[in-house]
């Protein structure tokens, strides 16, 4: 196997209480430091609210609530990741934004069986990267319950 | 050459011209007599047929040519105006629209109009509009000046621009003879294209053909019928050149007639494109009989055409940009709030000095940018009048279509959606509502039936009236109609008012006129309009009295991105309501609130009022539970229902901009859209339809 043969996912890597997640780049439109969140009413409650994303409304979940981890307060490294899928823009509230990072394409794997909590519907593979992993999340599963 | 680029500009100016010359003809129809008129349908025609012709479009150009001597004709007062005449221009106007239409859609702008034309000319040459095949009647027509002599050919049978005027006053004046030659050929000729090249080649001989009609190009690829003309300079003599043209075999006809200086004269006073001043001195000229009084009236009339013709210059932006305007100046206005406020922290005078010009500033800017996207519902109104005059003369009824308010502004969006429910409802009150002239008179009504189309603002709406003085809803009719077609049962239709009973006629499926005519369509007409224009957020109502009339009302929110509202805070949020839902608000004392079935009411104004306290409806989490003595009330209303929303607070009414929560957050309970403050915050819009059941 050559190295020039490889194949590469750009994702940006994330923290969530203990665990790095990961997002393929092609679907984030940017990061953001928390700002102002409008509540709105009558929503699932991972559903934080809307912010002002220079002039537009943009959703943003509380990604911690939706996979069942106990939300914590808000940090200093608290980031908005702005995810965008089939022209739905919705931002992602994490622990932290960590990295870009490229992974061959041979060191995703598919889930293992047991992780433990109900995430898991969430999770398209896992990706072994030295010391790291990285679960890789399916945007499509997490915007669509 | 690359023409393209002026495609949309040729459009645009072309329906403007067609317009102005629809417009007109209507005039003229009431005033047959002003010549004025006729004189702007010229200048109108002229240019379209200059246009099309340079952009290539020889039908348009061609028909626009034809309808152009009948216009001549009757301005030189050779022709009478009357309703036939006018009917076979209005003809000539829809199929130029169709053309226009069709190169606006990427087509060629071909069309088959060889009836029209033949009527056309049959109108020029002063003859009775038959309805007979129009290429025998061009041959016939032909054939006829043919017999007629030569010289009693007072007139320029080409249209020469003015390189060709030159060149052939020049040859007149240097001694050469310039002749128009009308060649007709055979009928059975096969290989026209052939003649024609023969016929030019003996013409080229003698001489140089200074223009050809058709062009040589349509000659060369037999796109003409059996005749054509042509101009030449030469030194040989008519009977000469007619001889030698004879000789080519399957020649039907060779008329020769000489060009003098004068004709040339007497042409350019009629055909002078200096548009302003020249036809006045044109008619004064050639009508020096004419009574001092009209000749008044006259130039009462230029002067109207010449402040029509000073309007206002537009560029056409599109619609797009202006989004990416708007979005930019929202932004703009969050900056400027935020600068507002640092500016009050840090106390420095100057720095507060410039932002409050910026402020003003801004506010002129805002003022701009909203109104930018408003255009005077003018443009949907003015293509009305000509599709009532059709339409009565379809279905011989005497119908007079007044416009009022032309001039109210309403958003493009708006605008453009607009046109067709109201051509529907036109349609359907001229064909439903107005009876024919024999009912009318039988009925003791005028011969002549109104239609009146009114629009005026009203706070923040836009109310477009259709009303007529005919029939009105037969409700009986449309119960059984109804009841028949099952959009109601017999039951529910005994508790329905008089309006429910009216606006049955927008269900789907209903068709009250006994035979379907095809100009009110089948019945799914009417439903539509309701469709449409409930999706643009307003709604219409129909008020109708047998034997008198009947009025269409649809109510339209002035813009879809702009509205009015109320902002009110309830702990830490900030809410808006719309300002159009609103009735008033008020404060209220604990004492004030009754129950009714475990409903918290108030008196208001002798009405029962239920109240929605907006904090329990939206679950706003409070630190403490709050135990006013007093209460903030909205009173907002849907229909002839109210409601009063308990808030907190209200902070005060405000222009925002209507955004939507984006495709995650759909069908949100009570939320109809959000807004950003000018802190940057979002603000969400209540939706007061959906509070009240």
């Amino acid at each position: 196997m050559t190295a020039v043969e490889q194949e590469f996912l750009k994702v940006i890597v994330f923290q969530l209480a203990d665990k790095e997640y990961a997002i393929p780049v092609s679907n984030v439109q940017g990061i953001e430091k928390l700002m102002h969140i409008t509540r709105v009413p009558k929503t699932q409650s991972f559903v934080k609210g809307v912010i002002n994303l220079r002039g537009v409304v943009t959703p943003v979940i509380d990604l911690r609530e939706r996979f069942g981890i106990p939300v914590l307060n808000n940090v200093e490294t608290t980031r908005i990741i702005i995810t965008t899928l089939d022209e739905m823009e919705v931002g992602f509230i994490v622990d932290s934004a960590n990295d870009v990072l490229d992974i061959p394409m041979n060191a995703i794997e598919q889930q293992p069986e047991v992780v433990g909590s109900n995430e898991e519907d969430f999770i398209s593979g896992v990706a072994k990267l030295e010391n790291r992993l990285m679960i890789l999340l399916h945007l499509n599963k997490i915007l669509n319950p | 050459m690359e023409l393209n680029q002026y495609l949309e500009m040729f459009i645009e100016e072309s329906k403007e011209h067609l317009q102005s010359c629809s417009d007109n003809l209507l005039e003229l129809e009431k005033n047959p007599t002003d010549l004025a008129i006729v004189n702007e349908i010229f200048r109108s025609a002229h240019t379209l047929k200059g246009m099309s012709a340079t952009m290539g479009y020889e039908d348009l150009a061609d028909l626009t040519h034809k309808m152009e001597n009948v216009l001549d004709a009757i301005r030189n007062e050779k022709i009478q105006v009357n309703a036939e005449i006018l009917d076979v221009v209005f003809e000539s106007v829809d199929h130029l629209e169709e053309m226009v239409m069709n190169i606006a859609d990427g087509g060629d702008g071909k069309r088959n109009v060889s009836q029209t034309v033949a009527k056309l000319k049959r109108i020029e040459s002063g003859e009775p509009i038959l309805e007979t095949i129009p290429t025998v009647v061009s041959s016939e027509s032909v054939a006829e000046s043919a017999a007629t002599t030569i010289v009693s050919e007072n007139k320029l049978q080409l249209e020469y621009d003015d390189f060709e005027k030159t060149v052939l006053l020049q040859s007149i004046e240097q001694g050469f003879n310039a002749f128009e030659i009308a060649i007709t050929l055979d009928d059975g000729c096969l290989l026209k294209a052939a003649r024609v090249y023969m016929v030019f080649d003996i013409l080229e001989k003698n001489g140089d053909v200074v223009k050809s009609s058709p062009t040589v190009d349509r000659l060369e690829e037999e796109q003409f019928d059996q005749d054509f003309k042509v101009a030449l300079i030469t030194q040989t003599t008519t009977e000469e050149l007619k001889s030698k043209i004879q000789k080519v075999s399957e020649i039907n006809n060779v008329v020769i007639t000489p060009l003098s200086k004068e004709l040339f004269t007497q042409s350019a006073v009629v055909e002078s494109e200096k548009p302003l001043e020249s036809p006045v001195g044109a008619v004064v000229e050639e009508t020096p009989s004419i009574s001092p009084n009209e000749v008044k009236k006259e130039e009462s009339n230029q002067k109207n055409t010449v402040v029509k013709h000073a309007t206002s210059k537009t560029i056409r932006v599109s619609i797009d940009r202006l989004d990416i305007l708007m979005n930019l100046f929202e932004e703009l206005v969050i900056d400027r709030g935020r600068l507002q406020s640092i500016a009050s922290e840090v106390n420095h005078s100057e720095l507060n000095e410039t932002v409050e010009r910026m402020s003003r500033t801004m506010g002129d800017l805002q003022n701009i940018v909203l109104t930018m996207r408003m255009i005077p519902i003018e443009t949907v109104f003015n293509r009305f009048p000509k599709m009532v005059r059709t339409l009565s003369r379809d279905l011989k009824k005497k119908i007079n279509l007044e416009i009022l308010g032309a001039e109210t502004e309403l958003d493009r969006t708006v605008i453009d959606e607009i046109g067709d429910p109201l051509v529907h409802l036109i349609r359907n009150s001229v064909d439903h509502g107005i009876e024919s002239p024999e009912v009318r008179l039988a009925n003791g009504k005028p011969e002549e039936g109104n239609v009146t189309l009114r629009a005026y603002h009203s706070g923040n709406y836009v109310f477009i009236e259709i009303e007529d003085d005919g029939a009105g809803i037969n409700r009986e009719r449309v119960l059984k109609k109804a009841i028949s077609k099952g959009i109601v049962s017999k039951e529910a239709a005994l508790s329905l008012s008089d309006k429910q009973i009216n606006e049955l006629i927008l269900s789907s499926g209903f068709s009250t006129a006994e035979v379907i005519s095809d100009i009110s369509g089948r019945g799914v007409g009417l439903d539509v309009v309701k469709t449409t224009i409930e999706s643009l957020g307003g709604n219409i109502s129909i008020e109708s009295t047998e034997g008198v009339g009947s009025i269409f009302s649809i109510q339209l929110p002035l813009t879809l991105s702009i509205i009015s509202v109320m902002l009110v805070e309830i702990e830490q949020e900030t809410y808006a309501i719309p300002l159009s839902s609103i009735i008033e608000t008020s404060i209220i004392k604990n004492s004030d609130i009754l129950n009714a079935h475990n409903q918290k009411v108030i008196d208001f104004r002798g009405k029962v009022v239920p109240l929605i306290f907006l904090d329990e409806i939206f679950d706003v989490p409070r630190a403490e539970s709050k135990d006013d003595e007093y209460h903030s009330v909205v009173i907002v209303r849907k229909g002839d229902k109210l409601a009063g929303l308990v808030v907190d607070t209200f902070i005060g009414q405000q222009e925002i901009v209507l955004k939507s929560l984006g495709n995650y957050l759909t069908n949100i309970f009570a939320i109809s859209g959000a807004t950003i403050l000018g802190n940057g915050k979002v603000a969400l819009i209540i939706d007061c339809n959906a509070l009240m059941k």
